[in-house]
């Protein structure tokens, strides 16, 4: 105990007016550290976590994901270069007794040229990205896609198939029955007008069934509020506004079942929306037409 | 130093109490009152969060005692999802409008203004009470809303129709949503009332001497906010109003035609859903800018006092804060590019938004150059500044991800999303608040606050904040949709409850360090050291005045002012800062 504090003595300097105080010292040691602690860990996580984006099965998930990690490496540069300045200044340079700062008011040419840059790389980013999008969503689904409509309600999601006709049939809100939701029944839940002969053939079911390596043109449409129809697994989202049809197109690549979720909130069981997207073999799609669409 | 430069007329000064303390005409008090407000209202947006962060985290959990206090809140201990989303409204509703447009602005510019531009008091003293005013109003209605039948809205802060425009489509979109409506348009009303007087004064009433390019930043800020609420909030407040007509008079400004709710047919048709939300985000991403450029002005002249240096590029800040401002206007469209608007308009959108990041990281840039060969004192004020810019560059980089339209599509209405503004307007502007209360509360209320506990609560909220929100963009990456109010119904959620543990946690311990923020403010109002009129040895007209600032400011005396506003560490200078009343010889 003695020893401790005869060495405490012995090193701690003595005060003198001209000497740095401790403190600064200690905070700028202190603060420049929590800052580029703060910087990798944050871009570490980002990095070489385990909450990575969801796998995909969408023909078009490539090319938006080459798009983020592009994007994810430059802001990552952009965020660890600002963190590694921004410790740097809170390490050097902090107060000293008897020292004054620089009376610097700043550098227009640095300025210019740094505005300049930053202009380039995000303009740049921007037209990459434009054309990642204008690629998914600002051509038609090609000729020969297969047509399906989502139509979202208060916690369910509903496809509708026109059948071998290959028509959609009459519906009228007025004919809405939410309880009769056989895949048969009619009017059922989208409120199929029964004298029109269109809709004699249509399928209406509460699973998206959809053949693998096809492309599908999906129909957005709500009865009541805005839904948001979110494949995780199709990197898709794509709100569903009642009054609009919204049309999006998208290939599956890979069978299986994945999970449809509602991105835009609804109400009250907003979270409880769910509703399956089923990849089939283009065979057992058809197999599954047929057995559905005799009804 | 100042000199009489005119007789001024004499103010008749309040006798009485109310007079002086209640319906004061003093910009002094109203800048308190907006203050306290905002205080109040961080408290009440604080505890919503921590109650959203408990279902969240434990959403099997029976909270008996929190029945108690909200009976309809909770069935058999559970809380009820309609109770979680009225929570999730009322946050966002409470921080972004009475606290993130209140404190930086309404509070600190009512307070500063003046003062740092050598006025004795705003133009319209009475126009500025009656902002207050109905902005307390405001605060009411909405806190109001929380106990009518039903409870309080659920249908997020962007308030999107038609779940808003009808009563029957959920808990709380009766009478709740009614008072929402009513508070916010009352809100916009005193916002646009109070920009009047922010431009009015700042372009009228500056004192001889005071050109615009030698007014400080936050001045710059004040000025450029009052004019982006001038153009905004009207805005808000006529699709407020048409919202309104639309619930209560038949009217369908914002439903179609065949809308089925709750298996009832719903009258009216023609109108549009997306209508609403042009007109909400041409007001809403101003919103942003709104909060965070009053902030940024003040990062800089707290940064600048304690580097002890001039702000780098000051010509440059105030420009990047007007083009911030003026092209925060042609951006809203990003907040709607999977909305089912023409996914071409998105283009022009998308750039625009990358566009204004050019300004932002001129910004951050200059505060780095502001820092660059300084002399920094490291004192509570300035930890938050610059814990400021490392926010404010973490929360702004993800922007560069959700303004392109295809990586949009992946992380909108995510948690990336959430992370992403809580993380700049969210927090980054709160650390400015923080900044902005610790540099000025000496001069306020005439005491020091206390410097280890202001350390204490920064290292916590610095270290907390990140605990807290770099997890949610780890969500928003796994695909985690936001406002949700449990993640039990999908499989690809189910592996992200640890996550929520871990930030709900966070939340808590952070949340509790601010009563280390509310101890000390109390206990330094009470026990604090003597400031003296110029603690922090700055540079601008409001350290000339007497501590706390007598009723007009400059007792009878205006100053004039012969210097910039952040002349610090001149070569051959006796001090290491030169006051702006000082004259040059």
């Amino acid at each position: 105990m003695k020893i401790c504090e005869l060495k405490l003595v012995i090193h701690s300097p003595l005060p003198t007016p001209h000497s740095p105080p401790p403190l600064p010292t200690l905070m700028s040691r202190l603060l420049a550290i929590a800052i580029w602690l703060t910087a990798i860990v944050t871009a570490g996580l980002f990095a070489w976590s385990k909450w990575r984006l969801p796998e995909s099965v969408a023909a078009h998930s490539a090319m938006i994901d080459h798009q983020f990690k592009i994007t994810l490496a430059v802001i990552g540069v952009g965020f660890l270069l600002a963190h590694a300045a921004l410790g740097y200044v809170v390490w050097r340079y902090r107060a000293k007794d008897g020292e004054r700062a620089s009376p610097s008011q700043g550098n227009a040419r640095v300025e210019f040229i740094l505005a300049g840059c930053v202009a380039v790389v995000f303009i740049a980013l921007a037209i990459t990205g434009q054309r990642v999008w204008a690629r998914l969503r600002l051509n038609q689904a090609p000729p020969g896609a297969v047509q399906i409509e989502a139509v979202a309600q208060q916690f369910v999601w509903n496809f509708r198939y026109p059948g071998p006709d290959g028509k959609f049939g009459r519906t009228d809100p007025r004919l809405y029955r939410d309880a009769d939701n056989s895949i048969g029944a009619r009017p059922g839940p989208l409120g199929l007008d029964p004298n029109d002969p269109l809709g004699k053939d249509d399928i209406v079911t509460p699973t998206l069934v959809a053949p693998a390596n096809r492309p599908i043109s999906l129909s957005l449409l709500s009865k009541d509020v805005i839904h948001d129809f979110y494949v995780p697994a199709l990197r898709m989202k794509q709100d569903a506004v009642p009054g609009m049809k919204i049309n999006i197109h998208f290939t599956a690549t890979r069978e299986g079942r994945y999970e449809i979720a509602c991105a835009e909130l609804c109400g009250q069981f907003h979270h409880q929306m769910r509703a399956y997207l089923d990849v089939k073999s283009p065979r057992d799609y058809e197999e599954w037409l047929k057995k559905n669409g005799k009804q | 130093m100042s000199e009489e430069i005119q007789a001024l007329p004499q103010i008749k000064k309040p006798a009485t109490f109310i007079g002086k303390y209640v319906f004061s005409r003093d910009h002094k008090i109203i800048g308190l009152q907006y203050f306290f407000l905002a205080l109040a209202a961080a408290l009440a947006g604080t505890l919503m969060s921590l109650l959203i962060r408990l279902r969240l985290a434990w959403p099997q959990e029976r909270w008996p005692l929190l029945e108690m206090i909200f009976p309809n809140g909770f069935s058999d201990g559970l809380m009820k999802p309609e109770f979680y989303l009225a929570m999730v409204t009322m946050h966002g509703t409470m921080m972004v409008f009475m606290v993130l447009s209140v404190a930086p602005q309404s509070a600190f510019g009512n307070y500063f203004l003046p003062i740092q531009i050598g006025a004795r008091e705003m133009v319209f003293p009475r126009l500025n009470m009656l902002s207050f005013w109905l902005t307390f109003a405001s605060f009411v209605v909405l806190i109001a809303a929380l106990f009518v039948a039903g409870g309080a809205p659920i249908g997020g802060w962007t308030f999107y129709p038609p779940l808003s425009a009808i009563a029957s489509a959920g808990p709380g979109q009766g009478a709740g949503a009614d008072l929402w409506l009513v508070s916010i348009g009352v809100f916009c009303l005193a916002a646009f009332l109070g920009s009047i007087n922010f431009i009015v004064t700042t372009l009228t009433r500056r004192t001889k001497g005071m050109s615009l390019m030698r007014m400080p930043l936050t001045c710059w800020g004040w000025f450029t906010t009052a004019c982006i609420s001038l153009l905004a909030f009207p805005v808000l407040l006529v699709a407020g109003l048409l919202l309104f007509l639309d619930r209560n008079f038949g009217m369908s400004f914002f439903k179609p035609a065949g809308l089925v709710v709750t298996g009832q047919v719903i009258e009216g048709g023609g109108g549009s859903p997306l209508l609403w939300q042009h007109l909400f985000w041409f007001f809403g991403h101003p919103e942003v800018y709104l909060v965070i450029i009053p902030v940024m002005g003040v990062i800089s002249h707290v940064m600048a006092t304690f580097a002890r240096k001039p702000v780098f590029g000051h010509r440059a800040m105030v420009t990047a804060m007007l083009a911030i401002g003026a092209l925060g206007f042609l951006i809203w469209g990003h907040h709607m590019f999977v909305s089912g608007m023409n996914p071409r308009l998105g283009l022009a959108f998308s750039v625009l938004t990358l566009v204004i990041g050019v300004p932002s990281a001129v910004k951050t840039f200059n505060w780095l150059g502001t820092l660059w060969g300084a002399r920094i004192r490291f004192t509570t004020p300035m930890l938050f500044a610059i814990g400021f810019v490392s926010l404010f560059v973490s929360g702004g980089v993800t922007g560069l991800v959700l303004g392109q339209m295809a990586l949009d599509m992946v992380f909108h209405d995510t948690y990336f999303v959430t992370g992403h503004f809580h993380m700049v307007m969210g927090v980054a502007a709160v650390f400015g608040i923080f900044a902005a209360t610790y540099y000025w509360f000496p001069k306020m209320f005439g005491r020091m606050m206390n410097e280890t506990m202001g350390k204490l609560h920064f290292w916590l909220t610095f270290a907390g904040v990140y605990a807290i929100f770099v997890p949610f963009h780890l969500l928003g990456i796994a695909g985690h949709p936001r406002r949700y109010a449990d993640t039990l119904w999908f499989d690809f959620l189910k592996p992200l409850e640890p996550l929520h543990i871990f930030i709900t946690i966070a939340a808590f311990v952070t949340a509790a360090a601010q009563l280390i923020f509310a101890g000390n403010f109390l206990l330094s109002l009470r026990k604090g050291a003597r400031a003296g009129d110029n603690p922090w040895e700055a540079t601008t007209l409001e350290w000339t005045v007497a501590t706390p600032p007598p009723m007009e400011n400059f007792a009878g005396r205006l100053p004039v002012v012969h210097r910039g506003p952040y002349e610090y560490s001149t070569p051959g200078a006796a001090k290491d800062y030169s006051m702006q009343t000082e004259s040059l010889d």
